[in-house]
Order: structure tokens, then sequence, then C-alpha cells
């Protein structure tokens, strides 16, 4: 069974309807029995930074997510989600996260500008990943896919730790759409809504055999 | 580069779509979730759903369309027509709706823009505007009025205050649609949706008027919306989604060319 992590953020429905529409059992819970009976744990959410971590260490959730990661089991962050496993965000006026990922989440600066043109925020729509290395979570993509974004925050790897960083994004300058370390990779586009491409990485992720 | 959005609307009455559309291939024409459906094959980068069930009793009916819906597609849809709540913006959001559209009901009560942002993220929260160009006065300084009721009452609020008040009260996006250009296939409202997307920061969808992919591309890359919605264009097989993309690509505008 693959747990999707309820912490109140949002609605959780799609990502659930995809990875049952691959065939996969799914379940949505902030139930600790459950995920940690999970055989691979989905970490999605939209919403506000400050609420989300509320919510987290209210239910238990945020040692339960240490735990999955410890023991090596497959996770997958989602937007929110991706955002909350590093080490901290300036939203809500700076919000210490989970410390899964070093790197802290920043705001799009405004005005955002790209050819003199000011950009709009949040972030919205489809929008190309590059791809780097070979992870299996993101093989068999079709490099000219791109991938449904909605976001007015982005994920700042650590200096020094720029081997995590798997995917880049443009939207006024390049930032960090996607990341792996171990048993952990982490998105922030939505892959539940990214068509085909999202639904290869959904279906890569529930067959992804980490060797750790 | 962030892409610019093709949006096909369909139209919904008791859980079948209206207007005639009819496609070449095997599509039951009727059936929306199937409607659907061939258009995230044809890569449509979302859909918009708009409810124009006349009693509220048959309005579940939509509820199972959109259920139906989110199970065979996988790319952003919203719905629009008779969201008049926060209750009934749940109800669609959790039948899997990415984005639920408030345009009459928000301006009779603006506090629902707020309420829902509050509840679901502005993300999900699409203010729908239907707009007239009228005479320049004290009262409407744009030269354009919010009207409801398909364009019959006009409201007496100016449309580019409104925008912005919709984004102040939490709107994650803008659905801009011209009464003036709607349905005359002479393209979209060139000067209006420039004027609002220069004067607010969250994305703005143009609506009403597309005839042919000059008329796309034409507001997408000089009146800067950020996405198109077209109705008529493709629902009668007159074009493609994805041959309206290829005239996009052609012409160096942004989209989403694989899927």
């Amino acid at each position: 069974m693959i747990a999707i992590i309820d912490y109140k953020a949002g609605n959780l429905t799609s990502v659930a309807r995809a990875v049952a529409h691959l065939g996969h059992a799914v379940e949505i819970t902030h139930d600790l029995a459950s995920i940690d009976q999970a055989e691979r744990i989905i970490f999605p959410g939209v919403g506000a930074a400050g609420t989300a971590m509320a919510n987290l260490r209210e239910l238990g959730l945020d040692q339960a997510l240490g735990q999955a990661l410890r023991q090596g089991k497959p996770i997958l962050g989602i937007c929110l989600g991706t955002q909350i496993i590093f080490s901290a965000s300036e939203e809500d006026g700076g919000t210490p996260c989970l410390g899964l990922l070093p790197g802290r989440v920043r705001k799009f600066p405004s005005p955002l500008l790209a050819d003199g043109q000011r950009l709009k925020i949040p972030h919205m729509g489809w929008n190309r990943v590059d791809f780097r290395g070979a992870h299996p979570v993101f093989a068999g993509l079709d490099p000219a896919f791109a991938y449904y974004f909605v976001h007015s925050y982005y994920p700042e790897v650590e200096a020094g730790a720029e081997e995590i960083i798997v995917g880049t994004t443009v939207y006024g300058f390049p930032f960090t759409s996607a990341v792996a370390r171990d048993n952990l990779v982490a998105v922030q586009f939505h892959p539940e809504k990214s068509g085909p491409g999202g639904l290869r990485i959904l279906e890569n992720f529930c067959a992804w055999r980490p060797s750790c | 580069m962030l892409s610019k959005r093709i949006i096909p609307c369909l139209d919904v009455r008791e859980g079948k779509t209206t207007k005639g559309v009819k496609f070449k291939n095997n599509v039951d024409i009727g059936d929306p979730v199937a409607m659907a459906r061939f258009y995230y094959e044809q890569g449509a980068d979302e859909l918009v759903f708009y409810d124009i069930t006349a009693s509220s009793d048959k309005r579940a009916i939509m509820i199972d369309v959109v259920r139906r819906t989110a199970e065979a597609i996988f790319i952003p849809f919203s719905v629009g027509g008779g969201i008049r709540t926060v209750d009934d913006m749940r109800a669609v959001l959790l039948a899997g709706a990415e984005k639920v559209s408030v345009n009459s009901a928000a301006v009779k009560n603006p506090e629902i823009i707020r309420q829902g942002a509050e509840a679901f993220g502005g993300q999900c929260i699409v203010l729908g505007m239907d707009v007239k160009q009228v005479e320049v006065s004290e009262r409407i300084p744009s030269g354009y009025e919010v009207v409801i009721n398909g364009g019959r009452t006009f409201m007496g609020i100016d449309a580019l205050w409104w925008a912005q008040e919709g984004q102040r009260l939490g709107a994650g996006e803008i659905c801009l649609n011209s009464i003036d250009a709607d349905g005359t296939k002479q393209g979209y409202e060139m000067r209006l949706t420039s004027l609002i997307s220069a004067n607010v920061s969250i994305p703005v969808i143009a609506s009403g008027g597309a005839g042919t992919p000059e008329h796309i591309r034409a507001v997408l890359a000089e009146a800067s919306a950020d996405a198109a919605l077209i109705a008529s264009m493709t629902h009668f097989g007159e074009y493609t989604v994805g041959g309206i993309k290829d005239y996009l690509h052609e012409h160096g505008i942004p989209a989403r060319m694989a899927w």
C-alpha cells in the first residue's frame, strides 16, 4: 500500500486518483500505524508552510516521516510537501521545517523580470524541467515534456549540497524543481496534474527500489 | 520558460455537453467526460466546465461528472457556474476539480473569494468576469463595466477595479470574458485583456471571440494574456488543440508541445 500523508494541507484526492489509476493500492491517511506499514509514502500538499508544519507536529507526522526516511522507505514529496522537507521556509515570517534535506525555501522576488517583462506570481502553469543524472524515478521522460506548477516559493539547496539537485526549471531564473537523495525524491510541480509525463514519474516512483 | 495555456471550455447542462458540439472521431458528443478525455489526449493544458444547469436540484449531476472526469484526465480542470457558497466550492474540489470559478456570486458577495481562498488556497479560486465596454465615466473610469446575466445586467462596477479587488481578496487567477467579443469569432478584446493583465500580478485567461489561431497568438503575445479560453473553434472540428499549438510554436509563443 502507498500512504498519502494527510496533514490538512489541501486536496489530496487528485494524487490518490492518479496513483489508483496506475493500479496501485493507495490510502490517504494520518494514522501512524498505517504509515508505518505502508510500502511507500507520498508527501503532497498545498497551502502555507507555517500551518502545515504545525499540523504535522500535532499529528506526530514529522517523526513518522523521519523514521520512514531512516528505514529506507521510498518517499515522494510534491509541492508544499517538497518545500517543508527542507530546513526552513521564508513563508509565514520564517518557518523551521523538517530538515530532511539541506536548504531553505524562498519567495520569488517581486518584481520578477524576464526580458524586461514582469512575470506573474504564483508561477502557475506548464513549464519544463531539465533533469540531470539518471535517477530511476525520472527515467523514460521525453525532454520536451512540461509539468504543471503552482507556487510562489521555491527551494534553494544549500551551497555544497548541489549533488541532490536532479532537476531545474527556469522562471525568471533557474530554480531547483526536483531533488533526490537516497530513498527520497521530491518535486516542486504536480505530477498528478502533469499529463502522461507526470503519470510516468508516479509510475516510476511506484516501481522504484532505492539501493541505500 | 512558462508555457501559455490553451484551455477548451465545455458548457454542461444536467450532465450533458451543449452547443451541439460535434467531433468527427468516435467521441460521444453528449458526454462531458468523453470530451474531456478527447481534449486531454489532444494536448489541452487545462479544461473548464461551465455548468449551465438551471434547476438547483439537478446540480448533484455535475458533481458526478467532475468525479468521473477526475478519474479520466490528469491535467487541471475548473468548474464554474452555480458556485455560490464555500460548500459548493468544497463539493466540486473534493470531487476532483483543481479550481472553482466564481462570477456573479462574487459580484454580489465579494467575501466568497476571501472565504474560498482561506479555506482552499487562492490557487484554486478563479475570478470569472463578464465585461462590456461602456462610456468612460467617473464611476467606470476604465470604460469597461462588470456585467452579469450574460451581459443583460450592468453592475455599476469598473472592470479594472474589480480585477484588482478580486486579487486583493485572494483570487489566484482571473478569467476575463468580453461579452462584446463573445461569439463573434473576430478575435479577443485586446485592449481590455491588455489593460487587466498589465494591472494585476495574477494570471489572466482571455475569453471570448476566438475564431482563428492568429487570434490566440495575438492575445497571448500582444495583450499579455497568460492563457486563452477556446470553445467553438475546436468543438466543431474546425481546428484542433494540437494544430493551434503548432501555429503558436511556429510564431515563437511558448506552448506545451509534447504530451
